[in-house]
């Protein structure tokens, strides 16, 4: 029998072909729970993608203006819940930009010691869980080790591990604990070494490499131009940091520097969020050092802030004032104030009216990742279903910023 | 530092500038809806403004300034890479009336724009994609306006008939109040507060605590709150 010579060439087969519609749906194991991709497919190949956010919508807006300005922290607090320290410290400052108030230094070293121990958990839970989808389990319970370590500093100072509520205008709800430095300097060589076993698994690892590197590229002036922020935007080449370029509650002060990729794919953005986290431990020391053990942590205005409970219980005015916080509100002044921190993820945002009265007229949280999540769009088209997976864990969206 | 930007708007828009303000650090310009997309495309195109990175779009709802105000304030957010500036406009719509998109402005409006069409029910002209974001899409109604109660659910599965005892509403006397604000009976013209310390102080109720002498008399008639 002769061997066939003749292959059939495939191209010039004329098969009638026409897009696959399938839905990566709110459930789903990469979808962090929370976002319905509807993508239109020619083989493994995204035509078209029409991501729908949304499924984790609780309608904090609207909830915030139902009670008084204190009210708003649990709410707050569940935004990004990975992180909720920053989103706690962003409403106070937008708070206290209203009123004109600045917090005492201690304050300001205390919500960067926390708010960078939340950014230090964030980090290291999106990096945990892209590798963890792209297969590599391990690496991800070393990141949930020391988030757990972080988290039982943080249950240690504020009596929760995740949503404190801990915040309050014009300072914080308790003073720091007698071992917090304590705690702070002996978890930092944890996650230098955590760190260092994670990028020895990863960096240079073949597979990761191939799958993260080129993937998921986003260019500069798209990046600008819908408002990404964040490790997104770092990665993207564009030094754009809140911390640096606005700074707040005394950053300007810290050594620190803002890593930057130069490629914007998923693979730099892996490595904007795994430097940040070296160069958070470096603010933390720094913070640590200087962190006075005595002084006041909330500002002395008993308009704002609580009185000590033992003036409560013992004298009148401290009785009322009391009473005037807590069942009508602090009151700021008319009008309205943006105000802007460095959350997990970006640029998060406060727009808060005050019509005058104790309750908030309208609270607007500017989400970071709802506007990065846009960008996933372009990312996504013409790549492959694979290549979704580590795209969209490196967007780092979570779902509770993303709908509020 | 944002300073500068207002005044080259007022410079370039003169009257169109309706007010400009700095409040709290924060620089705002208030412009009519016909100049919208204008002033943005200027803000992005001008080398001293250079409002290339967009910030936020978003929508606040003020029921009670109609009619002589429109009710809602549309604002977008921008701000300068290079120059570190930030701006903020502010135009004014009533319900029913469009806005232009500034889609063709900063990519970002679009779903910044489709979460205030979703939640406030405000429609931007020439918008590539305008439908609901976060809510799904047989919700009626739009939700963050103020006389859309917040105890309204809308479930797509309805709820099971458990019996009166188990569910809302509660009496007037019971239970916390859902707001501290009746907003559907204030945009009525009456400002009824459901908050009880600030209904006392403004003898909508009287106070809570009762004297030795009334615990014989009967209860006083507490004002209902009657829907409308």
């Amino acid at each position: 029998m002769e061997p066939i010579q003749e292959y059939e060439d495939e191209t010039s087969l004329e098969l009638p072909t026409e897009p696959m519609r399938l839905n990566m749906g709110p459930a789903h194991p990469a979808m962090h729970g929370t976002v319905r991709m509807i993508l239109d497919l020619d083989g493994e190949t995204v035509q078209n993608v029409d991501v729908q956010p949304g499924y984790l919508h609780r309608g904090f807006e609207k909830s915030c203006e139902r009670g008084t300005w204190a009210q708003v922290y649990p709410y707050v607090d569940r935004l990004n819940y990975v992180s909720p320290m920053l989103n706690n410290v962003g409403f106070s400052l937008a708070v206290e930009k209203l009123l004109g108030v600045e917090v005492p230094e201690r304050c300001q070293i205390y919500r960067v010691i926390l708010g960078e121990l939340a950014r230090i958990t964030d980090h290291l839970t999106c990096n945990g869980a892209m590798a963890m989808e792209l297969g590599a389990f391990t690496p991800f319970l070393w990141c949930i080790k020391v988030r757990d370590w972080i988290w039982d500093i943080l249950e240690q100072e504020t009596g929760a591990r995740m949503t404190h509520s801990f915040g309050r205008i014009g300072g914080m709800a308790l003073p720091p604990t007698d071992k917090l430095k304590e705690s702070v300097r002996n978890i930092l060589p944890q996650i230098d070494k955590v760190l260092g076993e994670t990028e020895a698994t990863l960096v240079r690892n073949r597979i990761f490499i191939d799958r993260l590197q080129n993937v998921g590229v986003l260019p500069k002036d798209v990046a600008i131009s819908m408002g990404v922020t964040g490790p997104m935007l770092r990665a993207s080449g564009i030094d754009y940091d809140v911390r640096k370029a606005h700074p707040y509650s005394g950053y300007d002060t810290y050594d620190f520097e803002i890593p930057i990729g130069h490629d914007g794919d998923t693979y730099d953005r892996f490595m904007v969020r795994m430097e940040e986290v070296r160069q958070s431990c470096r603010i933390l020391e720094q913070a640590v050092e200087r962190m006075p053990d005595e002084g006041p942590i909330n500002i002395d205005d008993p308009r704002i802030i609580l009185p000590p409970k033992e003036a409560v219980y013992s004298t009148i005015e401290a009785t009322i004032a009391h009473f005037k916080i807590v069942m009508e509100g602090i009151k700021p002044p008319v009008g309205a104030v943006y105000s802007y921190t460095e959350g997990g993820n970006g640029e998060l945002g406060y727009y808060i009216v005050s019509d005058g009265s104790g309750t908030p007229y309208r609270v607007r949280c500017r989400p970071p990742c709802f506007i990065n999540l846009k960008a996933v769009e372009d990312m996504i088209r013409s790549n492959m279903i694979a290549d979704i997976v580590p795209i969209f864990g490196s967007v780092n969206m979570i779902g509770g910023e993303c709908d509020r | 530092m944002s300073k500068k930007v207002l005044a080259r708007l007022q410079a370039r828009f003169g009257d169109k500038i309706l007010a400009a303000e700095s409040f709290c650090g924060d620089e705002e310009a208030l412009v009519a809806p016909t100049d919208w997309l204008e002033v943005a495309q200027f803000l992005r195109d001008d080398p001293e403004c250079a409002m290339n990175h967009f910030v936020d779009i978003t929508a606040a709802d003020y029921p009670e300034r109609e009619p002589a105000l429109p009710r809602f304030d549309i604002l977008v957010m921008a701000r300068s890479l290079a120059k570190k500036t930030r701006i903020r406009v502010k135009t004014r719509v009533r319900d029913g009336e469009t806005l232009e998109s500034l889609t063709p402005v900063w990519l970002g409006a679009n779903w910044t724009e489709r979460e205030v069409y979703d939640l406030y029910g405000v429609t931007f002209r020439n918008h590539p994609d305008l439908r609901r974001i976060l809510m799904y899409e047989e919700f009626v109604g739009h939700p963050l306006r103020k006389d859309y109660p917040i105890e309204k659910t809308q479930p797509l599965i309805p709820y099971r008939d458990v019996g009166p005892s188990k569910l809302q509403p509660f009496g007037v006397e019971e239970g916390n109040p859902f707001g501290r604000i009746d907003w559907l009976a204030r945009m009525a013209g009456r400002n009824l507060q459901v908050s009880p310390a600030i209904a006392v102080q403004q003898g909508q109720r009287p106070a809570l605590s009762v004297d030795v002498e009334d615990l014989a008399a009967p209860h006083k008639q507490l004002p209902s709150r009657d829907e409308t």
